[in-house]
């Protein structure tokens, strides 16, 4: 069962971080909601525990070592040489040695050395090879659950071990013995039936484009469109459905259209395709994810756009910068002068390169402003031409629309931050304790700048970290309003005039 | 010819099949398995290129290790480059001439084995020491330690407190190499040296130390960062595409 909120002590803050001494089984009571039938079988799970589950178990497991290079190699080169140890912002939150990655990858690797290795079949003691017991099954589903699949470790590990990878195969085993996920599993049977995480249809979306619409013409009287289904538009924005009403997702929306308005480009977004987020990555299914990627790729055709544009969103931008060309390329009928797809911070980065864009940035006077990197677009994409331009681009666009920008502290971004604590499908409230604590990392860098520079924002482009955030933020004192989106100050800024 | 000379003859020839065929095995599995997604940890290079020079700095610095844990970095490159030079100084026995490079590291070669030892103590003493070491610690990892430990330690023994015939030596792994056997001279820390040589090298491909082939076929660091310009696809993955839907 999930503690509520007064049941688990908020860790306090500290200047200088300290690495946890291991307090093992501190989280041991931390596990999701099980996936009913009716979440499982849309995916093409069983709905419940299959009688034969060792066995099928074993069975996946040998089918998935021949199908993803990663594993094999990832389990058979760990020398245990510990660089990972303190690096998980579960370990540091929690102290449950569990949370250290190579732990977490051991989980897997003492049954993969069981039952497909030389040393483990003959030496199990020796090497630590065990067999697949139930106890095992609640560790992974425990523990693979207490991974945000953030790819911080692979960082520091000599081989690039990527614990995500291990994780999303724990995930895909248990599924296929009919123990997934609720959370995940439930709204990823949700975008196959409707086409977002939400379930919103198309009428509720319309109307709440149209709301957005005449709340900006109120706001400053410009009439900016937020176009739902537009054939033959220029641009098919696809964004993670958050952005249509959550806080502060949606003022990063209004931003986007105002970009679009003030360049001039013809822009859609669909209602087959109202989703950007793809959960199929996090439990680690190539089918489930390339279904629902599909829909991306059929309203563009149907739509009959030219260039595909994704908005704020970490895994989102993960999944479609390194995989849709794989998944549901090739894009030979889109634009071939722009990247496919391209992320909304490169399309308004080259506006502002090319000078269509004007900006006021006293607008944001009153704000001190920081960023946080998301992990997926630091450590598992780009953006740009060039390696890093995922950190230089989203600054510029923070920079030429601010004038208070402070970086938090170098270890703690770029391809060193922190995740925010809710990523890789646990931002749901039956994790809530791991959320809070695993967010101490990010917190205590935040709080530095908060007291040295005078922060009073936090800007971000991933609809998981800003919910997050939203929701943690609070449990160290700090008010939830501190989390914004990037283009929300790009939109705040912008000098909207008239049109060209 | 004694029967010791029959058995240690016999024990090298079994070691190298076994590392060989092993290694080979391994090298297969991890080649012929696809990589069906491009997951570079990034910022990652955007060219082949590039990823050849991060695989260099990952094999000569460990790149990634020194950003990971400095200690730990520093011990283990002191053992890895100890390690290197011993190993290319111990070529030495098996050309004939002997090999320019073996014979270039004559000199520093003996210091690199107490370099060697002190990475390897250092290592040791840390994992029997960090209390998150101690924890993901297998008797294995321990083990592999003292093993290296051993050999190093025979071997500077030889050196400096026992010394054996190293021509005689030479002329025992020369003669393997030549399937002419030469006898082996009967000296305790020799047969020792030697029995846990062959023993590292049988144990090699069942061990981490498949790290080694492993780190090349790291898709995190052996892919380049070029997913929209170039359309990945493994065979399976490639099948897929005839039947991918959007759903309902
Ligand atoms: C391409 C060649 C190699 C590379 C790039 C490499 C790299 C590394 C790295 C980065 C580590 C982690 C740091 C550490 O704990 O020392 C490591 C550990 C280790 N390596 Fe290698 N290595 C190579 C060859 C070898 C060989 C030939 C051996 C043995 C015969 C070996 C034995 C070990 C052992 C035993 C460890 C674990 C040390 C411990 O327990 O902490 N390595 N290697
Ligand atoms: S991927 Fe992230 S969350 Fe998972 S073990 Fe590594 S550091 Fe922790
Ligand atoms: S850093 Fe890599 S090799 Fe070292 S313990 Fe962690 S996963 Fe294993």
């Amino acid at each position: 069962m999930a503690k509520a909120k007064e049941e688990f002590a908020i860790p306090k803050l500290v200047d200088i971080p300290i690495i946890p001494a291991i307090a093992p089984d501190a989280m041991a009571h931390s596990k999701p909601f099980v996936a009913k039938p009716e979440h499982q079988e849309p995916l093409g799970f069983p709905g419940e525990l299959v009688d034969n589950w060792k066995e099928k178990a074993l069975d996946k497991m040998g089918e998935m070592l021949g199908k993803y290079r990663s594993l094999p190699v990832f389990l058979d080169a760990c020398v245990k040489c510990g660089a990972c140890t303190d690096k998980c912002h579960y370990y540091l939150g929690t102290a449950d040695p569990k949370n250290m990655p190579v732990a977490r990858q051991d989980l897997l690797r003492k049954v993969y050395r069981r039952y497909f290795t030389v040393a483990g079949k003959y030496f199990p003691k020796l090497v630590g090879a065990v067999e697949l017991s139930e106890e095992v099954i609640e560790d992974w589903y425990k523990y693979y659950h207490q991974c945000s699949e953030c790819r911080r470790c692979s960082v520091y590990c000599p081989y690039g071990i990527d614990t995500a990878e291990i994780t999303m195969a724990g995930r895909e085993i248990l599924d296929h013995i009919g123990i997934g996920q609720k959370y995940s599993n439930e709204i990823i049977a949700k975008v196959h039936k409707i086409g977002n995480n939400l379930g919103l249809p198309e009428p509720a979306l319309a109307n709440t484009l149209e709301g957005l619409e005449e709340e900006v013409q109120e706001d400053i009287e410009v009439d900016v469109k937020y176009p739902l289904d537009q054939e033959g538009a220029e641009v098919l924005l696809v964004t993670p459905s958050a952005d249509f009403f959550a806080e502060p997702h949606v003022d990063g929306l209004i931003g986007y259209g105002k970009v679009f308005h003030r360049a001039g480009i013809s822009w859609t977004l669909s209602s087959f395709a109202s989703e950007a987020a793809n959960f199929g990555i996090f439990i680690g299914n190539y089918e489930n994810m390339q279904k629902v990627a599909m829909r991306i790729r059929q309203a563009a055709l149907d739509l009959g756009v030219k260039r595909i544009v994704v908005g704020e969103c970490g895994h989102a931008w993960r999944v479609a910068y390194s995989f849709w060309n794989t998944l549901i390329g090739p894009f030979d009928f889109l634009d071939p002068n722009y990247p496919v797809p391209q992320h909304i911070c490169e399309f308004t980065y080259d506006l502002i390169q090319k000078g269509a864009l004007k900006f006021d940035k006293d607008a944001n006077d009153d704000k001190v402003v920081t960023f946080h990197d998301s992990c997926n677009v630091s450590r598992a994409s780009r953006m740009g031409d060039m390696p890093g331009g995922q950190f230089m681009i989203p600054r510029e666009l923070l920079r030429a629309s601010c004038n208070h920008y402070v970086d938090m502290a170098p270890d703690t971004i770029h391809e060193n931050t922190f995740c925010c604590g809710g990523g890789g499908g646990l931002l749901t409230d039956d994790l809530l304790e791991l959320r809070v604590k695993g967010a101490v990392p990010r917190m205590e860098a935040l709080k530095k700048v908060i007291d040295e520079d005078g922060v009073t924002h936090m800007a971000a482009i991933c609809a998981i970290c800003k919910s997050q955030f939203t929701k943690v933020l609070p449990y160290y004192g700090m008010s939830m309003d501190m989390i914004v989106s990037v283009h929300q100050l790009v939109g705040d800024a912008l000098v909207m005039g008239a049109e060209h | 010819m004694s029967v010791l000379t029959a058995i240690f003859a016999l024990l090298f020839y079994t070691a190298t099949v076994i590392l060989v065929a092993g290694l080979v095995a391994k090298i297969h599995q991890y080649a012929r398995t696809p990589a069906p997604l491009k997951i570079p940890t990034t910022p990652a290079p955007t060219t082949r290129g590039g990823v050849v020079a991060r695989l260099f700095r990952e094999v000569v610095f460990f790149e990634s290790l020194f950003k990971g844990s400095k200690w730990s970095w520093l011990f283990g490159w002191l053992f890895h480059f100890g390690l290197l030079i011993v190993l290319i100084r111990h070529l030495r026995y098996f050309t004939e001439p002997i090999w320019f490079v073996a014979a270039l590291v004559q000199d520093i070669g003996v210091y690199m084995g107490f370099v060697m030892l002190l990475g390897l103590l250092g290592l040791l003493g840390r994992r029997s020491l960090v209390d998150r070491l101690r924890y993901i610690s297998a008797p294995s990892d321990y083990l592999m330690l003292v093993l290296l430990i051993a050999i190093g330690g025979s071997g500077l023994l030889m050196k400096y407190v026992s010394r054996t015939d190293i021509v005689a030596v030479k002329a025992f792994f020369l003669g393997l190499m030549r399937f002419d056997w030469q006898p082996l001279p009967a000296d305790a820390f020799l047969l020792i040296h030697l029995v846990l040589v062959a023993a590292l090298m049988i144990i090699f491909p069942f061990s981490k130390l498949l790290h080694v082939p492993g780190l090349f076929f790291s898709p995190t660091r052996n892919q380049a960062d070029d997913p929209r310009e170039r359309r990945h696809l493994a065979p399976w993955a490639a099948k897929l595409d005839a039947t991918r839907t959007a759903g309902n």
